[in-house]
C-alpha cells in the first residue's frame, strides 16, 4: 500500500486523463455507428457491405493503427486525438452491427402505424425508430464503453497518459503494486461507466420499466 | 365523399390484391367492406390515405384525386384505426391520442388536455392517460386507437378490423360504443372487417367482397340479408344459418320470434 499512499493524486490525475480519452471515443462511436446502422438496416446489400467492412476494422492491430491515424488525419503521433480516433475506429467496428440490429428490432407494424397516422418519414426516425432502438443500442454501447476503457491503456504505448501509464511504468520499474493499481482502477472505471450507461438507459426508456398487464386480466374494457 | 374509380393494385411481387374496384362512399355515412382474409380490404383502405398507391384507377376525396395531395398532410386529415391499435408503445396513452394535434403544431399541454376529454368520450377513465399502451387491456387499447383517430376531428375515419383482436364480449361493447359515437359525430367511415355480424351491425351500407376486391353485393344490411345476390353472398352472410331464419310463434297472445333451432330471440312489437 506504500506506493498508492504516495501516489494517489497521480492515480486520480491518470483516471481523469483516462476518462477524457474514453468518454469522447464512446460518444463518437455512437454518433458514427448509429447512422451507419440505420443505413444498413434500410438498404440490405449496401448495409451488408458496410457493416462487414466496419466489423473488419476491429481486426486491425492497435500499434499499426496508432501509426496510420496520424499519417491519415495529420494529428501529432503522441496526441490524445490519435488515441481517441483509434478507439473510435474500434468502437464503431463493435457497434455498427448492433446498431443495425437495434433498428431491425423496431416493430415494422408500429413504424407503419406511425406513418399512417401522419408522422413524416423524418419524424418516424426521431420519434419512433430511435427511441424504440434505445434498448438494443444501449446494450451495444455498454460493450463499447467497457472495451474502450480497457483499450485506452494502449495509449501509454505511444506515451499518451492514462491508467495504462501505470502498467507500462510499473512493468519497467518492477513495481507490482503500481501495475495492480492500474488494473484495478481500469476495471473500476469500466464498471462505473457501465453503471452510468445502465442508469441512463433506464431513464431514457420509462415505458420499458412499467409492469405489463398480465394476459389474464387483459380484455375488460374498463 | 370518397370515390374509388376502377382502382387496381398489383404488388411489386406480382400479387394481385385489387382489380377494377369502384365504389362511392357518401359523406357522413358508414360503409363496411366485408370479405374473407386476403380479399383486398386493407389494400383498398390504405389507398385512401396513400399508404398504398394504386397501380390503376384513382381514389378521390370530395372530387380531388388523393394522388395530388401531400401524403403526410392527407394522413393527418384522416382518422385511422388499426387492428392491433397501432399505438406507439413508448408514448403514454395521452401522448398517443395527442399525436396528430401535436404534429400539427398544437401545444403539447393543450393537446393533452383535449386528449383527456377524448378518453372520456370513448368510455375510458382519464386516469389511464398516464399509462403506457402495454398496461392496458386489448379492448382499452382499441378505444385509445379510436380516440387518437378522433383527436384532430377528421371528416373521414378508416378502420381496419379495429375490433378483430378482442374477445367477443368486449367486441360487442366496442361496436355499440362506435355506433353511439357515429350517431353523434356523423363521420364518413370506411370500416373493414371479416366478421359479417359486425358488418351488419355497423354499416349504413355493406359491401361484400370476393377475391381481388371484386364486389359480390352491396346494399343496406337488411337488403343483403333479405336477398343475397348469389350463393357466394348467401353462404358468406350465413343467410341459411339457423340463427338467421326467424319464424313467428304465438305465445300468450303475443308474437314471439323464434330462430331456426326453435330458440326464442325476441318479441314482435306491433
Ligand atoms: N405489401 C404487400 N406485398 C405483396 N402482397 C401483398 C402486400 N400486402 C398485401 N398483399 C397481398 O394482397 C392480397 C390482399 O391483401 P389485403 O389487402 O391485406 O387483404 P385483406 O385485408 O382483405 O386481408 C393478399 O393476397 C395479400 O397477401
Ligand atoms: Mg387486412
Amino acid at each position: 500500500m506504500t506506493w498508492l499512499a504516495l501516489s494517489w493524486e497521480y492515480v486520480l490525475e491518470l483516471t481523469r486523463d483516462h476518462l477524457l480519452l474514453s468518454v469522447p471515443a464512446v460518444l463518437l462511436s455512437v454518433l458514427i455507428a448509429v447512422p451507419i446502422g440505420r443505413l444498413a438496416n434500410r438498404r440490405r446489400v449496401l448495409g451488408g457491405l458496410v457493416t462487414g467492412a466496419a466489423t473488419l476494422m476491429y481486426a486491425i492491430p492497435a500499434l499499426p493503427l496508432l501509426i496510420i491515424i496520424p499519417a491519415v488525419f495529420g494529428f501529432p503521433l503522441r496526441s490524445s486525438a490519435t488515441v481517441v480516433t483509434a478507439l473510435t475506429v474500434y468502437g464503431v467496428a463493435l457497434l455498427v452491427r448492433t446498431a443495425a440490429d437495434a433498428f431491425g428490432s423496431v416493430d415494422a407494424e408500429v413504424r407503419d402505424a406511425a406513418l399512417a397516422v401522419g408522422h413524416s418519414p423524418r419524424s418516424v426516425f426521431w420519434h419512433v425508430d430511435l427511441p424504440l432502438a434505445i434498448p438494443v443500442l444501449l446494450s451495444g454501447t455498454r460493450v463499447v464503453a467497457v472495451s474502450t476503457v480497457s483499450l485506452v491503456t494502449i495509449g501509454a504505448l505511444i506515451g499518451v497518459p492514462g491508467l495504462g501509464s501505470l502498467l507500462t511504468d510499473g512493468f519497467q520499474r518492477g513495481i507490482t503494486e503500481e501495475v495492480a493499481v492500474g488494473v484495478v482502477a481500469t476495471i473500476v472505471v469500466a464498471l462505473v461507466l457501465d453503471g452510468l450507461l445502465l442508469a441512463a438507459g433506464r431513464a431514457l426508456t420509462p415505458w420499458a420499466r412499467t409492469p405489463r398487464r398480465s394476459a389474464k386480466t387483459a380484455g375488460g374494457a374498463r | 365523399m370518397i370515390e374509388f374509380e376502377s382502382v387496381s393494385k398489383t404488388y411489386p411481387d406480382g400479387t394481385v390484391a385489387v382489380e377494377e374496384f369502384s365504389l362511392v362512399v357518401p359523406s357522413h355515412r358508414s360503409v363496411v367492406l366485408v370479405g374473407s382474409s386476403g380479399s383486398g380490404k386493407s389494400t383498398l383502405l390504405q389507398m385512401v390515405n396513400r399508404m398504398v398507391e394504386p397501380t390503376g384507377g384513382r381514389v378521390a376525396i370530395d372530387g380531388e384525386d388523393v394522388a395530388g395531395r401531400d401524403a403526410v398532410g392527407l394522413r393527418r386529415s384522416i382518422g385511422y384505426v388499426l387492428q392491433h391499435g397501432g399505438l406507439l408503445p413508448h408514448r403514454t396513452v395521452l401522448d398517443n391520442i395527442a399525436t396528430v394535434p401535436v404534429l400539427n403544431g398544437t401545444r403539447r399541454r393543450r393537446a393533452r388536455t383535449e386528449a383527456a376529454g377524448l378518453l372520456e368520450r370513448v368510455g375510458l377513465d382519464p386516469s389511464l392517460g398516464r399509462r403506457y399502451p402495454s398496461q392496458l387491456s386489448g379492448g382499452q387499447q382499441q378505444r385509445v386507437g379510436v380516440a387518437r383517430a378522433l383527436a384532430s376531428d377528421p371528416n373521414i375515419l378508416l378502420m381496419d378490423e379495429p375490433f378483430g383482436a378482442v374477445d367477443p364480449i368486449v367486441r360487442r361493447e366496442l361496436q355499440d360504443e362506435l355506433a353511439r359515437l357515429q350517431a353523434d359525430l356523423g363521420k364518413t367511415i370506411i370500416f373493414v372487417t371479416h366478421d359479417v355480424d359486425e358488418a351488419l351491425r355497423l354499416g349504413d351500407e355493406v359491401v361484400v367482397l370476393r377475391r381481388h376486391g371484386v364486389i359480390a353485393q352491396r346494399g343496406t344490411p337488411a337488403e343483403i340479408l333479405a336477398s343475397p345476390a348469389d350463393d357466394f353472398v348467401r353462404d358468406f352472410v350465413g343467410a341459411d344459418r339457423e340463427e338467421r331464419r326467424l319464424t313467428v310463434r304465438k305465445v300468450d297472445g303475443r308474437d314471439v320470434a323464434v330462430d331456426g333451432t326453435g330458440r326464442p330471440v325476441g318479441v314482435l312489437h306491433p
